[in-house]
């Protein structure tokens, strides 16, 4: 039976299920992922490189590229999203 | 910047948004599959793996001058983002001379930081100039 999800902003995902495996005594020494955020304001922006698409042609950018230029970085949750 | 790829992009760009602004979106449109650089900027959400609506404004010497976050479901001001902008880029003119106040906008007055203005700023400014 397949039941039909809200439909959001969100992208939902699939995963494992059952039972989760038993903790063997090797994953106790797993590190903890941290989150944390590294910006701050008046400090450098992490420099970064990602391939995109722009006017027809399929890019790399470098933020660094941009020194000189005012910039606007902006992060949203994915394409197709309606807000 | 989404973690979408940049064929997703393409389709997006020309099935969608090239019918809202005429030639499609001019500036690059980015892909962060994995989440790798929204995890640095503290925008990556991995329990439903996609980014939150993150902008930073990073000024031409790649310092960040300014940032804001939301969560997917709320949309973003462009009109502040250029306002903050533009005051950023009246500070940075004036090698910090001048800085503007809440409520400023283009037009309106920049205060004079200094000694001068030290419990003086009652005078220069107005509460009613923090609203439009």
């Amino acid at each position: 039976m397949s039941e039909e999800p809200a439909v959001g902003c969100a992208r939902p995902t699939g995963g494992p299920v059952g039972e989760e495996p038993a903790n063997t005594s090797n994953d106790d020494q797993k590190p903890k992922t941290e989150e944390y955020s590294m910006i701050k304001v008046g400090k450098k922006a992490p420099d970064f490189t990602a391939p995109g698409y722009q006017k027809g042609k399929f890019i790399n950018i470098k933020l660094s590229d941009y020194l000189g230029k005012w910039v606007l970085l902006c992060f949203y949750p994915g394409d197709f999203t309606f807000v | 910047m989404s973690i979408d790829s940049m064929f997703t992009h393409k389709m997006w760009d020309d099935d969608e948004l090239s019918k809202m602004v005429d030639g499609g979106i001019p500036f690059p449109m980015l892909s962060d599959a994995g989440g790798k650089v929204g995890t640095v900027y503290g925008v990556y959400d991995e329990d439903n793996g996609v980014e939150a609506r993150g902008r930073f404004i990073i000024d031409p010497d790649g310092v960040v001058q300014g940032y804001e976050v939301l969560t997917p479901p709320v949309g973003r001001n462009v009109n502040e983002t250029f306002r903050q902008v533009q005051a950023f880029q009246l500070v940075r003119e004036t090698k910090g001379a001048e800085a503007t106040p809440s409520g400023w906008r283009p037009g309106k007055a920049t205060l004079k930081p200094g000694i001068d203005l030290v419990g003086k700023v009652w005078k220069e400014w107005k509460t009613e100039q923090a609203f439009d």
